[in-house]
């Protein structure tokens, strides 16, 4: 009797482990197929070797993913420590206002830098009226890493203040007994058990800024080519889907090699999408 | 707790301008008189009025709407029964794989997420030798499989929660293992299934790049509208969009904090109340 409603009860799984087979398991495999076939169907290396001729685009892509992860864990560590300290109330209307900007679709939120950083745009609008010249900003590689930073930076607070939360305060009253002074307390107590949090926020900036199309279109101009770029004007411009198909599957690959070596640091218990509601 | 030093405040407030900039010029420019995205010259409502005459935008979001209902539903019906399912089975190989496979596309980069599945709606619409594969109904299945694993992730840890003995005792004072399911499990884990179809549900609204791949002429979700319009230079109707979806989110999370603040000051007071 028992087993048997043990039974029903993990068929209820049955029908999203046939979607989960059909819908995300098979189109990988198809990434595969497609990956080492031709036009015609025919088995190749062709795209596997092609990739060469876009190092520099790899390349460039993981370094703004970098540059962009840093600079949001600089800017949002401090931030969410400062927020955890808070009483309660001003802690849940902090939030709110982290999460807020989330819900602005996020091609807007990037074609408004685009008009903010233009030449004749609104800062140098500012700047110009103050007496000053104006700045060349947009189509930079910087406007492309303010782009990453802006998008992504509440993905990296919210990990991380949850984590700052949970944070035992008499663990950190104990060592200042101990006699540790402000930067050891930090270094020694706090950094160590917020971790995991930084290892979810960093894989949660780092995965969207390396395969990231429309801020390089936008903030770039063109001339700052990510690997997202690349495949999407293989399906969308040139059709060329084996190509799209073989790089897709190095950024594939090339992001779960970063995802095993994070995970190592923390184990994440409640990384991803814990926190996002 | 203590208060915030200044220059906490000043980090702080400078880190929130930094968030808002963009959102506040937009929604300033979207009252501009003149068609400039970026020089205001006057105060006027005439790109709202624009809006609600351009049929297609008009069109695309309604679609997403019922996009994101279809999704929502969907994925929270298919999420629970899995989440059940997922809970009941044993540690070992299978869980443990069935729970990385569900994750995958919450670990993916959304791109190649998309282009897998283009990849497999462009390789049946070729075995089925139909053109135009590509609509509504690709969009729809992309769409619950990337809100599955967040579904299940906010129902799990409220499965864990309840004790399986609740359920054993509603069956043994005559329950059939549905009523106990239904009257027992489900209200216990509603919160979680509440979130969690929140969460599809927004998470379908505001969807691009995975849509961007799986979506064909025939039917433009909103997002899709916007990135056809900014491959172009934007007129204001575009900001004054953004500006009322913005304000409606705005209102929402202000009533779902408000209920929600209110839920836990009635928790709060009936545990004070047991006490005494």
């Amino acid at each position: 009797m028992k087993n048997k409603s043990a039974l029903t009860q993990k068929l209820c799984a049955s029908p999203h482990i046939v979607w989960s087979a059909i819908f995300i398991v098979v189109p990988l495999i198809m990434v595969l197929y497609y990956a080492f076939t031709d036009a015609n169907g025919a088995f190749t290396f062709e795209n596997i070797l092609r990739l060469g001729d876009y190092t520099t685009t790899f390349l460039r892509s993981i370094w703004y993913g970098i540059v962009a992860t840093v600079i949001c864990l600089i800017i949002a560590y401090p931030l969410a420590y400062i927020i955890a300290q808070s009483k309660a109330r001003v802690q849940s209307t902090m939030v709110m206002l982290v999460m807020i900007p989330m819900w602005m679709n996020f091609l807007l939120r990037t074609y408004a830098w685009m008009t903010l950083l233009e030449d004749n745009g609104v800062i140098n609008g500012i700047i110009t009226k103050l007496g000053f010249d104006g700045v060349h900003m947009i189509n930079t590689s910087g406007a492309v890493i303010l782009g990453m930073v802006y998008n992504f930076l509440p993905y990296m607070i919210l990990p991380i203040y949850t984590v700052m939360t949970k944070l035992d305060r008499s663990l950190i009253e104990a060592a200042q007994d101990l006699g540790a002074n402000k930067v050891c307390v930090i270094k020694d107590v706090v950094f160590p058990s917020t971790l995991s949090g930084v290892v979810s926020g960093i894989t949660m900036v780092f995965v969207p800024s390396v395969s990231t199309f429309y801020i390089s279109q936008k903030l770039g101009g063109g001339s700052f080519a990510l690997i997202g770029d690349i495949i999407e004007m293989q399906f969308q411009v040139s059709n060329n889907f084996n190509f799209g198909a073989a790089l897709s599957l190095v950024l594939m690959v090339l992001i779960l090699i970063c995802m095993a070596v994070m995970n190592r640091f923390g184990d994440d218990e409640n990384a991803a999408g814990g926190m996002m509601i | 707790m203590k208060k915030m030093s200044l220059p906490s405040k000043l980090y702080l407030a400078i880190v929130v301008l930094f968030l808002y900039l963009p959102i506040i010029m937009l929604m300033v420019l979207s009252f501009n008189a003149s068609n400039s995205t970026s020089v205001m010259s006057g105060f006027s409502l005439r790109w709202y009025v624009e809006l609600f005459k351009d049929e297609a935008t008009i069109q695309a979001f309604y679609n997403t709407l019922v996009l994101a209902v279809f999704t929502a539903v969907t994925s929270t019906f298919i999420g629970t029964l899995a989440a059940v399912g997922i809970d009941k089975m044993k540690k070992g190989f299978w869980k443990t794989s069935l729970t990385t496979i569900t994750n995958i596309p919450m670990m993916n980069p959304e791109i190649v997420t998309g282009v897998s599945m283009m990849l497999l709606f462009v390789f049946i619409g070729s075995v089925l030798k139909v053109n135009g594969i590509l609509g509504f109904w690709t969009l729809f299945i992309a769409h619950v499989t990337f809100s599955l694993p967040y579904v299940i992730l906010n129902i799990m840890p409220k499965l864990k929660q309840t004790d399986v003995h609740i359920s054993e005792a509603a069956q043994d004072l005559g329950c059939t293992k549905l009523q106990a399911f239904l009257k027992v499990v489900l209200p216990a884990i509603r919160p979680g299934i509440i979130a969690g179809f929140i969460m599809a549900f927004t998470l379908s609204l505001d969807d691009f790049i995975i849509s961007y791949f799986v979506s064909g002429p025939k039917f433009q979700t909103l997002p899709i509208r916007i990135f056809s319009m900014t491959k172009k230079r934007v007129t204001p109707d575009m900001y004054a969009l953004s500006t009322l979806i913005f304000v409606a989110i705005l209102i929402l999370l202000v009533c779902v904090n408000i209920f929600q603040s209110k839920n836990d000051n009635s928790k709060l007071s009936s545990k004070k109340g047991a006490k005494k």
